[in-house]
């Protein structure tokens, strides 16, 4: 029999339906390569079999029967950040030491009801906080992909570097993934998976690990856009326990695919051609104008006048919501409690102890932006510049274009332990500076893998549509996906 | 504008995190780097700029207020490192 962990989440869902193979078999060809991975790559903060075994015989039973939903029988990874219930959630931190939620958060719920199947928990930075997946309680996950003729260790990018190395890595069908500042996107293009965060309100929040709630968002990490579409369907829905959830119904993403871009309005931004941009870069954004453009779509150039304030602006908004959400990390209600002299020093002494560098790092700018004499100066002034950043966005919306292409990251996935970055914070940052102003305006944003660089890793294109426009992008990115071709890792773990 | 030892040392205890002298002393350069790079949010011209409160335009979804959910203590301490009949135990804060 084929590898059945090679098959798209589309793929496994006709072949289960045709009773080729049962899900307790595809669940156990996931189980074991996860436990032949796993110690290299460290994906998986939990693997969950007897729970997935028992998913799988549920499904296997609907799907003899000729029923089920969606995604029936089809296992999944799961992104730490989710409220999983009676399972570790823990945000890869070591403040939430044994929590295991009495609740499922709405996506993995919405999941769950269309029959899919979970393997585990995936590796994260802890609170989403990183672009490199370094910042992790459990260790740096490593990226499936490596350069030609090296055995250096690369990063899968970050937040969602467990789930995007364990989906390149076939070690799940596709992955639950969360985005504030490109946590979704960033980690695609580094392992030639496609990642879509949708518009701010799609996704319900209710029983996600809050980082930045202005910003975060739900959405998947797959093999293909199909399988994206697939994903976001059912992750996608009106929920009355998130009050910014938008009550808007969700349309069968799925249909969108093979429908023609024949006249749509392509817009190329000129503020993203960055100083010290890799020419390799601009060599993929211009190959997938061409696509587009033989594909029946009229590119047109655009401006995006604020898009160099998106990075620092979104260094204040998201700190100093991360700062007001981390507070609730106190030891007294969950996880880790270190012992003091009175009842501060026991607040001081374990978040001290539960929180890794990158979080302080993040509390102590979000702490001090919104203490007093500074908010005028930081806060007020960045949610202002975010006006005008949604503005940009607004006014070629207006004028007619229908989605924006770009690179999705400004290189190919770099070294583990990188010590220029590890030296300073911002070079880190500057990881997401295509895909943040997407979440500053709260937009919908897809990251499709468009070609390898000249060591052979893999890159990728972002497009960026209009509010709840989800479709055009998966139209799209279908188009760049054919004239492109996939990109798979060549196995050495 | 920038921090010193001090500041940091300030904030530190406002965010209720404990720092040793060393650390207070690299999150000083550290935070200075970071907001050495947002000082250019400075430069952009704001003036009439209403600040954004609202990801999406929409209202604010309000439900009626009544009872909908409650009766679960034991679900509310289950994950507590120190609990009691269902109370929360902290060290003494009043002498």
């Amino acid at each position: 029999m084929t590898d059945l962990t090679r098959l798209t989440i589309a793929e496994a869902r006709a072949k289960l339906r045709a009773k080729e193979f049962t899900s307790a078999e595809l669940t156990d060809a996931y189980l074991g390569a996860i436990d032949a991975a796993n110690g290299e790559l460290n994906a998986y903060v939990k693997v969950t079999p007897d729970k997935a075994r028992e998913m799988a015989k549920r499904s296997d039973a609907k799907l003899a029967a000729g029923q089920g939903g969606d995604l029936e029988g089809i296992p999944l990874g799961i992104k730490d950040l989710f409220g999983t219930e009676g399972v570790h959630t823990q945000a890869a931190s070591h403040i939430l030491d044994g929590f295991e939620p009495r609740y499922e958060s709405t996506v993995t719920a919405n999941l769950w009801a269309d029959g899919a199947v979970m393997l585990g928990k995936l590796n994260m930075d802890e609170f989403a906080m990183g672009s490199s997946n370094e910042t992790s309680h459990y260790g740096p996950v490593k990226n499936p992909w490596r350069a030609q003729n090296s055995n250096l260790d690369l990063v899968p990018g970050g937040s969602s570097g467990g789930s995007a190395s364990a989906v390149s890595a076939w070690l799940c069908a596709g992955a639950t993934a969360t985005d504030t500042g490109g946590s979704i996107r960033q980690p695609a293009a580094f392992t030639g998976t496609v990642g879509i965060k949708p518009t701010y309100g799609r996704c319900s929040r209710w029983g996600v690990v809050a980082f930045a709630s202005s910003l975060d968002q739900a959405g998947p990490i797959t093999r293909d856009v199909r399988d994206a579409a697939i994903m976001l369907k059912s992750m996608a829905s009106v929920d009355e326990k998130d009050t910014t959830s938008v009550n808007i119904p969700v349309p069968d993403y799925e249909a969108a695919i093979g429908q023609s871009i024949k006249g749509m309005r392509i817009g190329i931004p000129k503020e993203y051609r960055v100083e010290g941009m890799p020419q390799e870069i601009e060599t993929l954004w211009q190959k997938g104008i061409a696509w587009l453009k033989d594909a029946g779509a009229e590119i047109v150039d655009i401006s995006l006048p604020h898009t160099k304030y998106a990075l620092p602006a979104y260094y204040i908004v998201a700190p100093a919501e991360a700062s007001s959400n981390l507070a609730r990390y106190d030891g007294v209600r969950y996880g880790l409690r270190v012992p003091g002299k009175d009842i501060a020093d026991m607040y001081e002494q374990t978040r001290a102890a539960g929180f890794g560098r990158e979080v302080k790092r993040r509390i102590m700018i979000g702490t001090y932006v919104l203490s007093a004499g500074y908010y005028d100066a930081y806060y007020l002034q960045a949610q202002k510049v975010r006006t005008l950043i949604k503005k940009d966005f607004e006014d070629v919306f207006a004028a007619g274009i229908d989605t924006i292409l770009t690179p999705a990251t400004p290189s190919a996935a770099f070294g583990i332990a990188d010590e220029d970055m590890a030296a300073d914070p911002v070079k880190m940052y500057l990881n997401d500076i295509f895909t943040v102003t997407v979440n500053m305006a709260g937009l919908p944003g897809i990251a499709v893998p468009a070609g390898l660089d000249a060591k052979g890793l893999p890159l990728g294109l972002q497009l960026i549509g209009r509010p709840f426009e989800e479709e055009t992008l998966f139209r799209t990115a279908h188009v760049i996906e054919q004239a492109a071709g996939r990109f798979e890792p060549a196995k050495w773990w | 504008m920038s921090v010193d030892l001090a500041t940091v040392c300030r904030v530190a205890h406002l965010a209720r995190i404990a720092v040793t002298d060393q650390e207070a002393e690299r999150m000083t350069g550290e935070l200075n780097a970071i907001l050495g790079f947002v000082e250019q949010l400075g430069e952009v011209d704001v003036s009439g700029v209403e600040p954004m409160t609202s990801v999406t335009p929409m209202e604010m979804k309000k439900r009626v207020d009544a009872v909908t959910d409650g009766g679960k203590a034991e679900d509310v301490v289950a994950n507590a490192p120190a609990t009691d009949e269902n109370f929360f135990l902290v060290p003494k804060v009043i002498e």
